[in-house]
């Protein structure tokens, strides 16, 4: 491979770690926020796929522009998720709130099955490529990363300069103090929440561009969020992003000197041996 | 000699000797095949109890040892020629050591970080025998019919391998009670209720959970054994199915974590309301959505389980429910 093949490579994985990022993003900030790891976000991620790919087939909407609708409805899926199976169980022990998100998933998943199917579907959208030099880069990727900065910037907006975002940091540092304060917690951790799946969906819809998908993708990048969560530091939103990065560029890399399928072992290898060393993430804050 | 008498083993024990006698006495194949899925279930899942319920640790991904020691076993079996109980008992050795050397690193994470790296060992594990030659690689290992000669031909060694799972089943109960008995036991669930304090007392965590892990992860290294061998091929996406893992928690939540009944009844009720959802002609797309609803409902309600409610509910069951 010439060094233009690499450097293609390593675009590439530059791209999709971007996206990664964002998949990951809601998972982090729901996990940040209110210590739950949400089992359901692999189908959250399917169902935005999905969402794209319904509207786009059926309406014929430009792709990126259903995404706000995506979004909308991912953020209401989350809140209600939040009241039905989240609040009653928010303080206790940890296995209640991984088997409630667990439950959901397995709803969830029920349903995109017995409607959906499991056969593969892809949204037939091209944007062509672009060529740099001896560089060329799919179109439709680099809109994706680019709409996956837009929203980490966003949400980095809205968690540092308006009023609910930072009731929602309060809220993570510290639940009764912030209550103590006046701040409806309960609101803001259903709204944290509806954020955290909104990440989800919107991320699902872009991977939806990208590759074909079925019902049960989102478990691929389920598993590939946790990685990415512990790399940018679980809890840690924008870090999740650096993580996703990371993660592209292994992906891209590792092919190059060694078999293709032992990328999973490398990153799981890379996941466990960083929870053990430093549980908060390499871009985590100290506990 | 007292402990020996308590109802609350026996009560245990004969459950589980009505769950496993019952194909027996009919000689039926295919409700052989329906309580062998329980019988499994009730050996894993107890299991599982042992450092879930006793010891508040949450394993995610405790498949890795049904799956490790099912290949351990496979591996002898097709290459070596070793006779079914010397694999399962190498299967059993296998997935111990692998909890040992892995309890020596992971065992100091507390609550979800624990839960999360036991995914990651799994996944992991996945990965890394997809791609070892030795075992297969992503095809897996395939039986040849004649490895069941010795043992009266396929019909009878997929009874004999009941009879098996039968025994463990009898075994894990009497271990799970006999745990929980113990100063052992008892040390486990300080560790549970308040893991410093528990030190200050004078247990040693680490070593305590180290075998807490150990003694959840032998019988399911077993059981892998002999499920894989009664299927005659192992292949990693079956071995190391994540699902199933979370499906056994579902199993010890739903009967009661922390009893030694729980997990017989949870293992049962779970498996025979799967069964039926899958079977049933107005569930059968829905199935999956039906069993999330059911343990969401568990979950937000009766976090307990069965055994656990009736415990609260009734005190006087104390004395005979354990």
């Amino acid at each position: 491979m010439g060094s233009s093949g690499l450097l293609t490579s390593l675009i590439d994985g530059i791209l999709i770690g971007v996206v990664y990022g964002l998949a990951a993003m809601g998972l982090t900030l729901i996990w940040g926020v209110m210590n739950v790891i949400n089992l359901s976000h692999g189908t959250i991620i399917a169902f935005g796929m999905f969402g794209v790919y319904l509207i786009f087939t059926t309406l014929g909407l430009n792709p990126y522009l259903t995404l706000v609708l995506v979004a909308i409805l991912g953020l209401l899926l989350g809140v209600a998720i939040y009241f039905i199976a989240i609040q009653r169980v928010i303080d206790a022990p940890h296995l209640s709130t991984l088997l409630a998100t667990f439950a959901v998933n397995m709803i969830l998943l029920g349903v995109g099955t017995a409607v959906f199917t499991t056969n593969f579907r892809n949204v037939d959208y091209a944007l062509g490529n672009i060529q740099m030099g001896q560089i060329t880069v799919l179109g439709t990727r680099l809109v994706a990363a680019l709409a996956a900065v837009f929203v980490a910037g966003a949400l980095y907006f809205f968690l540092y300069k308006t009023r609910p975002g930072k009731y929602i940091r309060a809220v993570a540092n510290n639940r009764a103090a912030a209550e103590l304060m006046g701040i409806p917690s309960t609101q803001i951790l259903a709204l944290s929440f509806g954020i955290g799946t909104m990440l989800a969906a919107i991320a699902g819809g872009l991977i939806a561009t990208l590759f074909p998908f079925t019902i049960l993708s989102g478990g691929v990048y389920e598993l590939k969020s946790f990685v990415i969560g512990v790399l940018g530091g679980l809890g840690n939103p924008i870090g999740s992003l650096a993580g996703g990065l990371i993660l592209g560029l292994l992906e891209s890399i590792i092919p190059i000197v060694m078999p293709n399928t032992w990328v999973p072992i490398l990153e799981f290898v890379l996941f466990i041996i960083i929870l053990l060393i430093r549980p908060t993430g390499i871009f985590g804050a100290k506990e | 000699m007292k402990k020996w008498l308590n109802p609350g083993l026996w009560i245990t024990l004969l459950i589980t000797v009505a769950i496993g006698i019952w194909p027996i006495i009919t000689q039926e194949a295919a409700k052989r095949e329906v309580i062998f899925t329980v019988l499994m279930a009730i050996v894993f899942a107890s299991s599982l109890n042992i450092l879930l319920g006793y010891t508040g640790y949450v394993s995610f991904g405790h498949v890795v040892f049904f799956g490790l020691g099912g290949y351990v076993g496979m591996y002898l079996i097709k290459e070596y020629e070793a006779s079914i109980w010397l694999a399962a008992l190498a299967g059993g050795i296998a997935a111990g050591l692998l909890a040992f050397l892995l309890g020596k690193a992971i065992l100091k994470l507390r609550g979800a970080y624990f839960a999360l790296v036991t995914i990651g060992v799994n996944e992991a594990m996945r990965a890394f025998v997809n791609n070892f030659q030795p075992f297969g690689g992503p095809i897996g290992l395939e039986l040849n019919f004649k490895v069941y000669k010795p043992y009266g031909g396929p019909a009878d060694a997929l009874w004999m391998v009941y009879y098996a799972t039968f025994a463990l089943a009898i075994l894990v109960a009497v271990l799970s009670y006999a745990v929980k008995q113990s100063k052992f036991g008892l040390s486990l669930m300080a560790i549970r209720e308040d893991e410093d304090a528990a030190e200050v007392m004078g247990v040693v965590p680490h070593n305590a959970k180290t075998w807490a892990f150990i003694l959840s992860a032998i019988l399911p290294g077993v059981v892998g054994v002999l499920f894989f061998f009664k299927n005659g091929n192992i292949e990693p996406a079956g071995a190391f199915r994540l699902h199933y893992s979370i499906e056994n928690l579902v199993m010890v939540m739903l009967g009661g974590q922390g009893t030694v009944l729980g997990p017989v009844l949870g293992a049962f009720g779970y498996q025979r309301l799967r069964g039926f959802l899958v079977t049933n002609p107005i569930f059968k797309n829905i199935q999956l959505s039906i069993a999330g609803g059911l343990l969401l409902l568990i979950v937000l309600f009766i976090p307990a389980g069965a055994v656990g409610w009736l415990r609260n509910r009734f005190p006087r069951l104390r004395r005979v429910l354990s």
